[in-house]
C-alpha cells in the first residue's frame, strides 16, 4: 500500500482480555476486532453498555487498565505498530500524533493545577515553547475554543468549571497538540442538550479546518447520524457491522444493528419504532458471490448451531459479521 | 382539561440554603395533570424539574405555593398524614440500582408495599398479587427470589415500576425512568409504561431531559427553564411549533438519527451556560441568553401569554399581542 491510501489508523485482528476473578483465566472483553480510520474522517464507534467500544478506543494509545491487556493484533497508526512501541515512542504519539478526549472531563484534568498552567506545559513541553509565550499561547486558545473570558479561565482549577467548559478546556488542550487523530470517548454524556450541541458544534469546526481525522465513540445514534460518516457497530465484544452512515440507518442488516436502528425515538416525527412494535429481528441469510452466510446476532449464537463468524462485505464499504452456512435449506429454518 | 386536575402545582416556589448563598430553584411554577394524562416536564440542569418532582411525592417541602391533590391540599401533609396518600401517589426513580434495597428479594420488595397498604390478605392472596404485578411488567415469576444485583438494568426498572403501580395508585411521577438504560432496553420500558399507562388508567408526571421520550410517552409537555415555566402545550404543538426562544433552542439542539436530515438542520445555539439562579428573577430568566432581547424583558414578571387554540402558552414578551406573530417573534418553522 502506498503511504497516501494507507489509512491513519488500522485496527486488526485486535483482542482485550481481562482475567476472570475465579480462576485468573483472560476473559476476551474485545474479540477479533478490525476497521480502520482515513485521514480527514469521522468515524463512529457505536454500542452499548459491554460492547467493548470504551476498550477498543482506549487500547489505541495503550491505556488499557490492567490487569487487562492486549491479548492480540496489531495497531497502527500511519504504519507504526502502537503495541511494540517503547515508551520514547510511545510518548512522542500520545498528545502528539493522537489525543483522546473522555467522557468526564473534570476528572481527566489535574485538580491542583490551574488550567492555565494545564494547557500552557503542553507547549512548554512538547513544542518547546517559552514560558511567557505559552501563556500567551494557551490564552489565544481558550478564545478558539469558544471561551469568553480567557483569562479568568486561565486561573481557574477545574473544579470551579461547569462540564461544558471544561470539556472545551480538554478540547483546547487536545488541540494543542495538533494531533492528526483525536479519539473522543463520549465527549458530551452528562452535558445538558444546548451544551452538547456547543461542544460537538466546536468538535466539528476544528475538524473540518485541521482536518484531523476523529474517532468518536458513544451510545448515541443521533450524535452517530449528525457528526459521523462511516460508523462501526459493536455488540459484547465484536463487530458486528461497518457501514457508510447512510446505508447504516437506511439498510442496516446485522440484527443487532436492525434492533438498535429499531429503536430510535425521533424527536423530529411521531413514528412508532419497530422494535416497540414487539418486533424482533431475527438471524438473516446473506448471499454473498455464490456463498450463504448467516449473520446471527452475538448474544443468541449459544442457541445456534454456528460456524466460525467472519466480516462479509455485503456492498462496497458495508461489511457484516456472519458465518457461512452450507446447506441453505437447514440454515435459513 | 375538562374535569377537576387529579393535581394542581400553584405557584409553588423552592428555595435552598448553600454554602454559596440562597439558590432560587423553583419560582412560582402553576400546572394542573388531569386524570388519565401524561404530562412530560422537560428542561435542562438547573431548570427545577427534579426539585418540582420531589416536592410532589413530598421528597422535599417547598418554600411557598400549594400542591393540591385531588382537592386535598398536601403541601405541608405530615409523614402520618402522607402515608396512607402514597399508595395512589408513586414514584419511579431514575436509576433502580439506587432505589431498589440490594438486599431484599424482589418478592420482599414487592410484598412490603401490598402488606403496608393491606391490598393483599394472607399468603395466597399476597402470592396472586406478585404473580399478576410480575405478568403485568413481563417479569418472568421465577425472578421473584432473585435479588437486585441478580437481575439486569431492564429488569432492575420492571422491578421499580411494579413496585410503584403494586398499591394501585392513580399518578405517578416519573423522574427520568430511561436514563440509566441502554438504548434497545429503553424502548420495552418505555412501552410498558405506556401500555401500563393505558390499562390502569394513570397520570403520569414524567420528568425527562430526553425530549425524544417525551414526545413519544406524552401527550403534554412543560418546558422550564430556571424554574419557570416558558412553555406549556400539546406534544404536537410544542415539537412541530415551539414559540418561545428557549424551546426553540432546545429542540433545535437535539441531535436527529437521521443523516439524511443533517445538512437541513437549523440549529440555534444560545450563547453562554445555564446560570445558578442566586436572586430572584426579574423580567425573562432568558434575557442574558436571548437572541431577541429587549431592554423592557428585564422588567417585571412576564406573563403567560395564550399562542394557539389550545392551551399553548408562552412566557415571553414577543408574543404579548396575543396574535402569536409579533413582529420581532421568531418563525417557530425555522426551528422545527
Amino acid at each position: 500500500m502506498t503511504e497516501m491510501h494507507r489509512p491513519l489508523l488500522a485496527i486488526e485482528h485486535l483482542s482485550i482480555g481481562f482475567p476472570n476473578e475465579r480462576d485468573g483465566t483472560m476473559h476476551p472483553v474485545v474479540r477479533d476486532s478490525s476497521f480502520v480510520v482515513n485521514r480527514n474522517e469521522v468515524v463512529g464507534l457505536v454500542g452499548e453498555s459491554g460492547s467493548g467500544k470504551t476498550q477498543t478506543a482506549m487500547s489505541v494509545l495503550r491505556l488499557t487498565k490492567p490487569p487487562g491487556q492486549v491479548l492480540h493484533g496489531r495497531i497502527l497508526l500511519d504504519g507504526d505498530d502502537i503495541l511494540q512501541m517503547n515508551d520514547i515512542q510511545l510518548r512522542q504519539v500520545r498528545g502528539n500524533r493522537a489525543a483522546m478526549i473522555f467522557q468526564s472531563p473534570r476528572t481527566s484534568l489535574n485538580p491542583l493545577m490551574t488550567i492555565g498552567n494545564q494547557v500552557g506545559r503542553i507547549y512548554t513541553r512538547q513544542r518547546g515553547m517559552k514560558k511567557k509565550d505559552a501563556g500567551d499561547a494557551t490564552l489565544e486558545m481558550l478564545r478558539r475554543v469558544g471561551i469568553a473570558g480567557p483569562a479568568r479561565v486561565a486561573a481557574s482549577y477545574p473544579h470551579q468549571l461547569s462540564g461544558g467548559m471544561a470539556q472545551r478546556v480538554m478540547i483546547a488542550m487536545m488541540l494543542a497538540c495538533d494531533p492528526e487523530l483525536l479519539i473522543a470517548d463520549e465527549p458530551t454524556t452528562g452535558l445538558d442538550v444546548t451544551i452538547q450541541a456547543q461542544i460537538f458544534e466546536l468538535i466539528q469546526e476544528i475538524q473540518q479546518e485541521t482536518h484531523m481525522a476523529l474517532l468518536l465513540i458513544t451510545h448515541d445514534l443521533g450524535v452517530i447520524a449528525e457528526v459521523c460518516q462511516r460508523v462501526v457497530v459493536m455488540q459484547l465484544g465484536r463487530i458486528v457491522e461497518i457501514a457508510p452512515v447512510d446505508t447504516l440507518f437506511a439498510d442496516p442488516v446485522h440484527p443487532y444493528t436492525r434492533r438498535l436502528v429499531g429503536s430510535i425515538l425521533r424527536p423530529d416525527l411521531e413514528v412508532l419504532p419497530a422494535a416497540a412494535r414487539g418486533n424482533d429481528f431475527p438471524p438473516v441469510v446473506l448471499e454473498v458471490g455464490g456463498d450463504r452466510y448467516q449473520a446471527v446476532s452475538v448474544d443468541s449464537w449459544r442457541s445456534v448451531n454456528v460456524g466460525r463468524p467472519e466480516m462479509v462485505e455485503v456492498a462496497p464499504g458495508h461489511q457484516v459479521l456472519a458465518h457461512a452456512v452450507d446447506a441453505p435449506s437447514e440454515a435459513v429454518a | 382539561m375538562s374535569a377537576e386536575p387529579i393535581l394542581a402545582v400553584d405557584n409553588l416556589e423552592q428555595r435552598f440554603k448553600t454554602p454559596g448563598g440562597l439558590v432560587y430553584a423553583v419560582n412560582g411554577v402553576t400546572f394542573q395533570v388531569a386524570a388519565g394524562e401524561s404530562v412530560g416536564l422537560v428542561g435542562e440542569s438547573g431548570s427545577g424539574k427534579s426539585t418540582i418532582a420531589k416536592s410532589i411525592v413530598r421528597l422535599g417541602e417547598p418554600t411557598g405555593g400549594s400542591i393540591v391533590y385531588r382537592g386535598q391540599d398536601i403541601t405541608h401533609l405530615g409523614d402520618n398524614q402522607m402515608r396512607s396518600l402514597r399508595s395512589k401517589l408513586q414514584m419511579v426513580f431514575q436509576d433502580p440500582t439506587l432505589s431498589l434495597n440490594p438486599r431484599l428479594s424482589v418478592r420482599q420488595t414487592l410484598s412490603e408495599p401490598l402488606r403496608l397498604h393491606k391490598i393483599a390478605n394472607g399468603k395466597a392472596d399476597l402470592d396472586a398479587h406478585l404473580n399478576r404485578l410480575m405478568d403485568l411488567v413481563n417479569l418472568e415469576r421465577n425472578l421473584l427470589d432473585r435479588r437486585p444485583g441478580q437481575l439486569s438494568g431492564g429488569q432492575r426498572q420492571r422491578v421499580g415500576i411494579a413496585r410503584a403501580i403494586a398499591t394501585e395508585p392513580d399518578f405517578i411521577v416519573l423522574d427520568e425512568p430511561t436514563s440509566s438504560l441502554d438504548m434497545s432496553i429503553r424502548i420495552s420500558i418505555i412501552e410498558l409504561l405506556r401500555n401500563l399507562q393505558q390499562e390502569m388508567g394513570l397520570a403520569y408526571l414524567f420528568i425527562s431531559h430526553d425530549l425524544s421520550t417525551v414526545r413519544y410517552l406524552c401527550s403534554r409537555v412543560i418546558v422550564l427553564y430556571l424554574g419557570t415555566i416558558v412553555e406549556e402545550g400539546t406534544v404536537e404543538e410544542i415539537f412541530s411549533a415551539p414559540k418561545h426562544p428557549y424551546t426553540q433552542a432546545l429542540l433545535s439542539a437535539v441531535p436527529i438519527p437521521d443523516p439524511a436530515l443533517r445538512s437541513s438542520r437549523n440549529r440555534i445555539v444560545l450563547p453562554g451556560e445555564t446560570p445558578h439562579l442566586t436572586h430572584p428573577i426579574v423580567g425573562c430568566p432568558l434575557a442574558d441568553r436571548c437572541p431577541y432581547v429587549e431592554p423592557s424583558h428585564r422588567e417585571g414578571r412576564i406573563p403567560m401569554v395564550s399562542v394557539g387554540p389550545g392551551d399553548h402558552r408562552v412566557a415571553c414578551l414577543l408574543y404579548q399581542d396575543g396574535s402569536g406573530a409579533g413582529a420581532t417573534a421568531p418563525d417557530a418553522s425555522e426551528a422545527a
